[in-house]
């Protein structure tokens, strides 16, 4: 099998990794211009000027620090651990359309955070994160139980079911909610918004960012099972075990993400496909791609639901679900219009 | 040595492999053959321990499939399945470096670059090493899946029905490179096969099984009678000498 096998025409002009490096630098370099432009974006005035003039002890110097720094970093872990778990839902599900706003995982997720409203209304809010990590990681095995039922290939049927057990649970979510006359408040955090974000209250997303690399750690084992279960046991692995250890990245992150920032949909949907065409799914090349581009994005939209409405802003789930919805869209006719 | 004693696996009330008991390890190529249904895939997984047995045992290179830790069995077997759905966008490159997963552990030593690299040069796969799975035709992707395979350097082979989707001159690159695999590195390959003159002309030993038995079991020119095919696919077929070799016609 030598001279008949030529590669086929369809080469791209640019050879792979050189059109990669350049894609990759650029995701970089607007990280960067999008964090520092968030330090400086905002009803009072905070840009480096009135920092140095006021000096350390200034209005402006404590506000870079007890609000914009929190708020940054929050939105960039936020973005980055998103764009992961959903990642690795896909990889454990095998199905590009999954991520914890299709799978029932975040309502179960607030159905947990609904419970600690009610029964232990006092509690701090990393104990009223675990409890909702508790409940996401419930929602993570009820959804893989279900879904083994359908077949693999059924690419948009998995999602559907995803989005029906979260639509129940919502469901239940909501009417246990106004029974107690907490629906109100419950919209209010779920709403999505880091306007709350300050110094001392963000400090748990730094476990949404460790469940980042442990993910990075186990990158290779996730690449395994989303070849499948047969690969994956010829390669030696025990599926089991690593799709548990999906399940909490999963559960945690959305935890993380929704005590702190609320309901932030599409963004693990979205980022991983984006990724996905342009460097494939090895999860360990894959990994700070996703991350990366998951905190572009949603720092854009955090700066978009900053500026539109000054000096009110703009729910970010609104902003989110506007942008994340239309990138979808031109994803799945993206794929339909390929040949297979 | 691959070691089947008395193994039982049933689907409901149908028995799907029938108190199987076989070695294999001897030779260096066996074709496993018989008519869809007969239980091949199935006793493949049961080796491959994706399938329990009702009954039996199944030890590998001397070590009980059920007791020994899947990363151990890793080293010594490799099954590549029949029908391989890879949904995960990967390139020819990434499917290649997982088969060394089970040596690697995902950190790539010296040793395993060589081994990726002696598998894609074997599979001459060379021109679409970047190439994404899902950029290939059923043949090189074929390929791809056996260059895994043998990157996992494992002294056990077992290939089901490697030959789907090639064309004619692949199906003859992939038998002679399994006969290469048997004779220069020293593994015990074995394989299912639909065409019997292809398991005839390039294995040592051929298999037949029926209904979940082995109804036959000798070297390849034994098996190559009218009445011994004709027993183990329920259907015409004549042999004649070509060339010194028998060839089986059953094209009607
Ligand atoms: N998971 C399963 N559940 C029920 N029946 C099965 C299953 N897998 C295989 N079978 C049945 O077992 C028999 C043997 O199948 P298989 O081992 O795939 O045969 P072969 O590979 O020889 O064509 C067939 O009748 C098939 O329908
Ligand atoms: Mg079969």
């Amino acid at each position: 099998m030598t001279a008949l096998d030529r590669p086929l025409t369809s080469t791209p002009a640019l050879p792979r990794p050189t059109r990669r490096t350049w894609v990759g630098v650029l995701v970089g370099v607007l990280l960067a211009v999008l964090a520092v432009t968030s330090l400086f974006v905002g009803v009072s005035d905070v840009s480096p000027v009135s920092v140095l003039r006021g000096g350390a002890d200034g209005d402006a110097a404590f506000l870079l620090v007890a609000s914009r720094i929190p708020r940054t970093v929050a939105v960039v872990l936020v973005g980055a651990s998103l764009g992961i778990a959903g990642l690795i839902l896909q990889m454990l599900v095998r199905n590009k359309f999954v991520e914890p706003s299709t799978t029932g995982v975040t309502e179960f997720a607030t159905l947990g955070a609904l419970v600690t409203m009610v029964f232990f209304p006092g509690m701090a809010v990393l104990g009223k994160m675990g409890v909702a990590a508790a409940f996401g990681l419930l929602g993570t095995w009820v959804f893989l139980r279900v879904v083994r039922v359908v077949p693999v290939r059924q690419l948009v049927l998995v999602p559907l079911v995803g989005i029906m057990l979260g639509g129940v649970v919502a469901a239940v979510t909501t009417f246990v909610a106004y029974r107690l006359d907490l629906l109100q408040s419950l919209q209010q955090w779920s709403q999505g918004s880091f306007a709350t974000v300050m110094q001392g209250r963000y400090e748990f997303l730094w476990i949404a960012g460790l469940m980042v690399v442990v993910a990075w750690v186990a990158a290779d084992r996730f690449s395994v099972i989303g070849m499948g279960e047969e690969f994956a046991t010829n390669l030696g692995l025990d599926h089991r075990r690593v799709v548990a250890v999906g399940m909490v990245i999963v559960a945690v992150i959305t935890a993380a993400v929704l005590v702190t920032a609320g309901i932030v949909p599409f963004l693990g949907l979205v980022v991983p496909n984006v990724v996905s065409l342009i460097i494939g799914d090895n999860v360990r090349r894959a990994i700070p791609w996703v991350a990366g581009l998951g905190a572009v994005l949603i720092l854009a939209c955090d700066l978009l639901a900053r500026v539109v409405r000054m000096p009110y802003e703009i729910p970010l789930s609104v902003i989110v679900g506007a942008v994340g919805a239309v990138l979808f869209l031109w994803l799945l006719l993206r794929r339909g219009s390929r040949a297979h | 040595m691959i070691a089947l004693e008395n193994v039982t696996k049933r689907y409901g009330a149908q028995t799907v492999v029938d108190d199987v008991s076989i070695r294999f390890g001897q030779e260096g190529v066996t074709a496993l053959i018989g008519p869809n249904g007969a239980g091949k895939t199935t006793l493949f997984s049961l080796v491959g321990r994706l399938v329990r047995p009702d009954a039996g045992r199944v030890t590998v290179g001397g070590l009980d499939i059920t007791r020994t830790p899947s990363a151990e069995l890793a080293k010594v077997l490799a099954v590549l399945r029949q029908d391989n759905h890879v949904a995960a966008r990967l390139t020819v490159h990434d499917l290649v470096e997982f088969g060394r997963f089970p040596h690697s552990r995902g950190r790539l030593t010296v040793e395993d670059r060589e081994h990726i690299e002696r598998a894609i040069g074997y599979l001459d796969l060379g021109p679409f090493r970047h190439r994404f799975l899902d950029e290939l035709s059923g043949g090189q992707r074929q390929r791809a899946f056996i260059a895994m395979v043998l990157a996992q350097d494992t002294k056990y082979v077992l290939l089901d029905e490697p030959l789907n989707n090639l064309d004619l001159r692949h199906m003859t690159e992939i038998m002679r490179l399994v006969r290469r695999m048997a004779d220069e590195l020293g593994k015990r390959v074995i394989t299912v096969l639909h065409d019997v003159n292809f398991a005839a002309t390039w294995s040592d030993r051929i298999v037949a099984m029926r209904d979940g038995a082995v109804v036959a079991d000798a070297p390849a020119r034994e098996i190559m009678r009218p009445e011994v095919l004709a027993a183990v696919y329920d259907t015409d077929v004549d042999v004649r000498e070509i060339d010194g070799r028998p060839v089986a016609l059953y094209y009607g």
